[in-house]
């Protein structure tokens, strides 16, 4: 009986080692099944099985190890994320290498999409004004395809990824601003926004209303930015490296870099990251949340401290000019804060002192907001709205209103009343609000602003 | 006889609700608690009832907490909470409803019925 007790618990940790190398089940979920397993083992054998035959039927019983890990990461899609390949590994292969291909096709497509204008005369040296306008259309358009090839969207998503591409040109292109109007500069940075929205339309393969496709985006964007960034700090060392190395030989390389290597590399990468970051998950998995966790604490101590010396010297915030877009920023830094320690958390687990931290960042910033548009708003009455002006407060009240419903519900949850999937259903349900605002900025400013 | 997997699916949630509501359970319980209650017509998969109680764990409808019982194996156990509770009476007025509707058309089109056939009852 112990030589037959023994073998089973030989059995039972093979299983346990097998198990855990699915990336669907988590160390918790493999404890449970195991003892499931056991259960049904010691009431196989008090019905006369030896234990070695009842392990056999137990582990038959459970099902097929894939199928057991894909329901698994179907309900876990945090998870299902890391979880690479669901199948066996020789359809992955020559998926992975088909996504090299389709990756490859596209980075060359975005190649081609940002130096084409330059036959028609517009180089990239010579024309900030025409890129200022289109770069984002140039660079995302390519990014877009990237996602429907890969996704084989419905010819219905296709078309709306179009016209929506299509609605992004004409914005950026018909209305006649000025190259030094307030509204230009306000389309070069909203259009991209808007537009990588759209990408992620192409991401989750027209099914933007699923909250899981949402958050996967919104756990994308971070990956994406991160590899980007890296990517671009590689690119910055190679030309400085080309630079260096040709005007050593006496050749002048600055007009290659500026026309070919700049723009060439950055929009490629914008490709190249995206497929970096579905591809190499495993290798990097979770970047923007292990930041996340390093700069709450941080940033939470340094706003409190703000708020602090506000208290204490009674000085009023100096509201400059530039002060409305700083504190954007802040809203903008926070609210990542938060959305990627949402996405990085086990929706399951018990509020703890990490929740703490973060409702007392998310206070103290909408605190100090709330002091910046007392302030500003003088300012506004006496010199009336202009479409920087009105842009930036529009943001600001945008996340405002969304850190303000969050910091409600992390008091719920910190409290105990409330399920975490409430915050992680109002940050994924709120992203329209931003597609939205972004599109207002493009397409209803300038006429609204007489194109100033 | 085999249930339809729609049918299954469908049914998950009260089923496992309504055990909860009774007493605080763990997976295997369950799953036998299921297959006695059909007669063993419900055979369920883990792959069906482990991903099902996280999500409902998920939605705050049941609370998990880790526990050894006396002499025993530590035990993931689930209870039912007043959220549950509030999701279990109205999957209940659903499931009334067409079950209600069921019947109905059943009691109208007796030629059809089960006798069609025969079902060994447990």
């Amino acid at each position: 009986m112990t030589g037959n007790d023994t073998e089973l618990e030989t059995q039972i940790a093979e299983w346990r080692t097998y198990m855990l190398r699915r990336r669907a089940l988590s160390g918790a979920d493999v404890d449970e099944l195991e003892d499931h397993l056991r259960e049904r083992v010691a009431d196989l054998t008090e019905t006369g099985l030896r234990t070695d035959e009842a392990f056999l039927i137990a582990v038959k019983r459970m099902g097929r190890m894939d199928e057991l890990s894909r329901e698994f990461a179907r309900e876990h899609s945090d998870r299902l994320w890391k979880q690479l390949v669901l199948t066996d590994d020789a359809p992955a292969e020559a998926a992975r290498r088909r996504g090299l291909l389709v990756m490859i096709a596209c980075a060359a497509l975005a190649v081609l999409a940002v130096k084409l204008p330059a036959l028609f005369g517009y180089g990239f040296d010579g024309s900030a004004e025409f890129y200022g306008r289109n770069l984002g259309l140039l660079v995302l358009a390519p990014l877009a395809v990237y996602f429907a090839w890969r996704r084989r969207v419905r010819r219905g998503t296709a078309l709306a990824l179009l016209g929506l591409f299509a609605l992004g040109a004409v914005a950026a292109n018909a209305y006649p601003l000025e190259g030094d109007s307030q509204s230009i500069v306000l389309t070069g940075i909203h259009l991209p926004l808007a537009l990588w929205l759209v990408v992620g339309i192409a991401y989750a393969a027209g099914e933007w209303r699923s909250g899981q496709k949402r958050m996967d985006f919104i756990r994308f964007t971070g990956e994406w930015f991160i590899y980007f960034v890296l990517i671009c700090l590689g690119g910055g060392v190679l030309t400085g490296i080309t630079v260096g190395t040709f005007s050593a030989i006496g050749i002048d390389a600055e007009t290659f870099i500026s026309e070919w290597l700049v723009p060439c590399g950055g929009a490629a990468a914008v490709v190249v990251a995206a497929w970096l970051v579905e591809a190499k998950q495993s290798v990097i998995e979770n970047m923007a949340p292990v930041l996340t966790r390093v700069f709450t604490p941080l940033f939470a101590v340094t706003l409190v401290a703000v708020l602090v010396a506000i208290a204490l010297t009674t000085n009023a915030i100096d509201v400059e000019r530039d002060m409305l877009i700083l504190f954007d920023l802040l809203l903008v830094v926070v609210l990542g804060l938060v959305l990627y320690s949402i996405s990085a958390r086990d929706p399951g687990a018990p509020a703890g002192f990490f929740d703490w931290m973060q409702l007392a960042l998310v206070v103290s910033a909408l605190l100090i907001d709330v002091l910046v548009l007392i302030a500003i708003t003088g300012r506004i009455t006496e010199w009336g709205f202009t479409p920087n002006k009105s842009a930036a407060l529009g943001e600001n009240l945008v996340l405002f209103v969304n850190l303000a419903w969050s910091a409600w519900l992390y008091w719920g949850i910190v409290k105990g009343r409330k399920p975490f999937a409430r915050l992680e259903r109002w940050q994924t349900d709120y992203m329209p609000v931003y597609a939205a605002w972004a599109w207002i900025v493009v397409l209803a400013f300038p006429p609204i602003f007489a194109f100033a | 006889m085999h249930i339809a997997k729609d049918l299954v699916a469908a049914s998950a949630t009260p089923l496992v609700l309504g055990i909860l509501a009774e007493e605080e359970s763990y997976g295997y319980a369950i799953l036998k608690e299921i297959a006695e209650r059909s007669g063993g017509r419900l055979e369920w998969t883990e792959g069906l009832l482990y991903p099902l109680l996280h999500r409902l764990e998920r939605l705050g409808h049941v609370e998990a907490n880790w526990r050894t019982p006396e002499g025993g194996r530590r035990r993931k156990y689930y209870a039912i909470t007043p959220s549950g509770r509030r999701e279990l009476a109205e999957q209940r007025k659903q499931w009334d409803a067409v079950t209600e509707a069921l019947q109905d058309i059943w009691k109208a089109t007796r030629s059809i019925g089960p006798t069609a056939s025969p079902v060994l009852e447990g």
